[in-house]
């Protein structure tokens, strides 16, 4: 069989049977062509979307949920409804010890404040922070540090910026960390500067951070929290610890457990699987167009083959009379189809990857790319032209089949 | 070489069957210049294709070259056609994209030789009958005559037992038709079995031994007058 692979004839017979029918070859090619190239953009695209998602939602820890307080909606031991509710330091240290499988439960404040360095100004959200709200969303230090155990403990004024308040506040090219900069007439040191991700917590213009127990001295916020985010360990389930947490601080704060509006609560978790679920959900379907496509194209080259062995009975019959045996006309019929499928193949590939990078260098870039490295893997790659040359041999068996049905003696006979 | 004994053969044609051959003895000895004669329907040609392995009888022995030929399966068949026989075709049956060196070569491609050894024999054949210099020319660039010699060169490449022509100057003129029964008779000079099947009388005479068909039987078996006057 190597052999074969290798003779001149074997070449030579594919090309001139190929070559004489040219342009109907062509447009079949084309047909397979056109299946893979379409799984190759279509799972390249779906890849670049589900990149665009990790790039985006990349920053937070997808098992985490954000619980806040709101008003009570049903009387309860004697309080009326629409009892205004507010969170407690308290609150977080039962948590922390009544309900398992938590990873982290980081408080947080938020306001809007007008801040000012030298002339310029601007209106940006300032959150009150731990040093673990790092952990459970990334920020992407350019400069400098995130708030630090230090900076809790001692009630610091310093503060974290955003790059986009960064530009608003400073000059191009100079250093903002060891500057300071006024948040409500204040004077905070600049000890870092990060970078943010798609989905911003805060404001359109990205947060300031500062160190959480100096949030609650500047703003008179005693012991409480405005809001917190919970993560979970891996393997405990994101939206049991919601419920529980909800149901724990219900009592706490002597709300009806039924009362389903005095907590409020964004499960990040859920969020997320809905969208990716969206994105299995699309590979599936590009899979199925794809191979489905491959398939009709795969039998639009059987159905050439069977064409092109109508047409050349005579000469099969010719060669069968000198000698050749049923298999090596077989052979000679699943090899051409292989053949084609493998160039179709092949071009519907390398017409998809430049497809892909067209994408990439249109949609991919700027600010915001509507997807983020559209590619396929090569294993995937591998797998498709592995279908294609087995799809082709399996198609390839029906011509062959009738090459050889067809007795010489039938095939010879004069016209 | 070629030995039938009581060759029987039937083909179905709706529902009755057509008896084409009805018992046919023939003994064909290594060597012999044989031309087998009939009009058309006369069994002449189903007898070429049972003694050519491209069918198979119905009843009746068969032996070539001492073989029993029975239960063929087309593998078998391909391996003994191509080892013990040789044929030209009336149409010559060249393959019309192959040149005339790679045409002659093709049975010897499937019998496993290789590429180089293959084209010195088949240039070999070629010079032998005269088209050395046609060797890289396609069939649709030979004269009729020239085709029927590059399909003569590629029946006798294997070196087979026996060549098996079906009107072999069916399709030429006559004086081409003359210098292809000499290419024959040379081989046969040579001691090539040659069994030619024709339907003018003229060419028939130029075998050593005619037999004649008619309605699947034979009607006379006779040398030749001219054969026995050189």
């Amino acid at each position: 069989m190597f052999k074969f692979l290798l003779d001149t004839d074997t070449w030579q017979e594919i090309y001139s049977s190929i070559r004489k029918n040219k342009m109907r070859t062509a447009i079949t090619v084309v047909g397979v062509m056109w299946g893979i190239f379409l799984l190759v953009v279509l799972l390249g695209a779906a890849k670049g979307v589900e990149n665009n998602f990790n790039r985006l939602f990349g920053d937070f820890a997808t098992n985490s949920v954000f619980v806040w307080a709101q008003q009570t909606s049903k009387p309860f031991k004697g309080f009326q409804e629409g009892k205004g509710l507010t969170l407690k330091m308290s609150d977080l240290e039962s948590i922390r010890n009544e309900i398992k499988g938590l990873e982290f439960v980081v408080p947080r404040h938020q306001t809007q404040a007008l801040t000012v360095n030298k002339f310029k100004t601007g209106n940006f959200g300032v959150f009150g922070d731990y040093p673990e709200f790092d952990k459970v969303q990334k920020r992407n230090l350019v400069y400098g540090r995130f708030i630090n155990d230090n900076d809790i403990k001692e009630k610091k004024k310093v503060c974290v910026i955003e790059e986009e308040i960064y530009k608003q506040l400073f000059d191009k090219d100079e250093y903002p960390i060891g500057q300071y900069i006024k948040i409500n007439d204040i004077n905070y040191n600049v000890v870092g500067m990060y970078k943010e991700g798609q989905i911003g917590s805060g404001g359109p213009q990205g947060n300031i951070h500062i160190p959480f127990t100096t949030f609650q001295q500047v703003y008179n916020r005693g012991d409480s929290v405005g809001w917190m985010m919970i993560t979970g360990q891996p393997g405990f389930d994101i939206t049991q610890i919601e419920s529980d947490v909800k149901l724990l601080l219900k009592n706490l704060h002597n709300v009806h457990p039924k009362d389903n509006r005095a907590f409020g609560s964004f499960n990040l978790g859920k969020e997320i699987a809905k969208v990716t679920g969206f994105i299995t959900g699309m590979q599936f379907l590009t899979w199925f167009v794809g191979i489905a496509t491959l398939i009709a194209g795969v039998f639009a080259i059987g159905n050439i083959l069977l064409i092109t062995v109508k047409e050349r009975t005579k000469e099969i019959g010719i060669r069968r009379a000198l000698g050749a045996k049923p298999w090596e006309i077989k052979r000679q019929i699943i090899m051409e189809s292989v053949f084609l499928t493998t160039i179709a193949g092949a071009l519907g590939i390398i017409f998809g990857g430049f497809i892909l990078m067209i994408i990439d260098a249109t949609l991919g870039k700027g600010d915001e790319p509507v997807l983020t490295n559209p590619t396929v893997d090569i294993p995937v790659i591998l797998i498709a032209a592995l279908t294609l040359v087995v799809l082709g041999t399996l198609i390839g068996l029906i011509p062959a089949q009738t090459a050889v049905s067809i007795r010489p003696i039938e095939a010879l006979r004069e016209e | 070489m070629i030995k039938i004994e009581k060759l029987h053969k039937s083909y179905p044609i709706g529902k009755d069957s057509l008896h084409v051959l009805k018992g046919l003895d023939l003994h064909i000895k290594e060597g012999e210049f044989v031309a087998i004669m009939g009009s058309s329907g006369s069994g002449k040609s189903t007898l070429l294709n049972i003694v050519g392995l491209l069918d198979a009888h119905d009843s009746g022995n068969y032996y070539l070259n001492g073989q029993l030929i029975e239960n063929l399966d087309e593998r078998k068949a391909a391996i003994l056609r191509n080892k013990f026989l040789g044929f030209v075709f009336q149409s010559f049956n060249l393959i019309n994209y192959k040149n005339a060196l790679e045409n002659v070569a093709l049975p010897l491609y499937y019998s496993g030789m290789g590429r180089k050894e293959r084209n010195e024999i088949a240039m070999q054949y070629l010079e032998k009958v005269g088209l050395a210099d046609w060797a890289t020319h396609l069939p649709s660039e030979l004269s009729g005559g020239q085709k029927q010699r590059v399909a003569i060169a590629r029946a006798l490449v294997t070196k087979p037992k026996v060549v098996l022509a079906d009107e072999p100057t069916g399709a030429l003129d006559s004086s081409t038709s003359h210098s292809v029964m000499e290419l024959l008779k040379e081989i046969n000079r040579e001691g090539m079995t040659v069994f030619v099947i024709t339907h003018e009388e003229d060419i028939a005479e130029e075998t050593d031994r005619i037999v004649r068909l008619k309605d699947g039987v034979i009607i006379s078996d006779e040398k030749t007058l001219k054969k026995s006057k050189v």
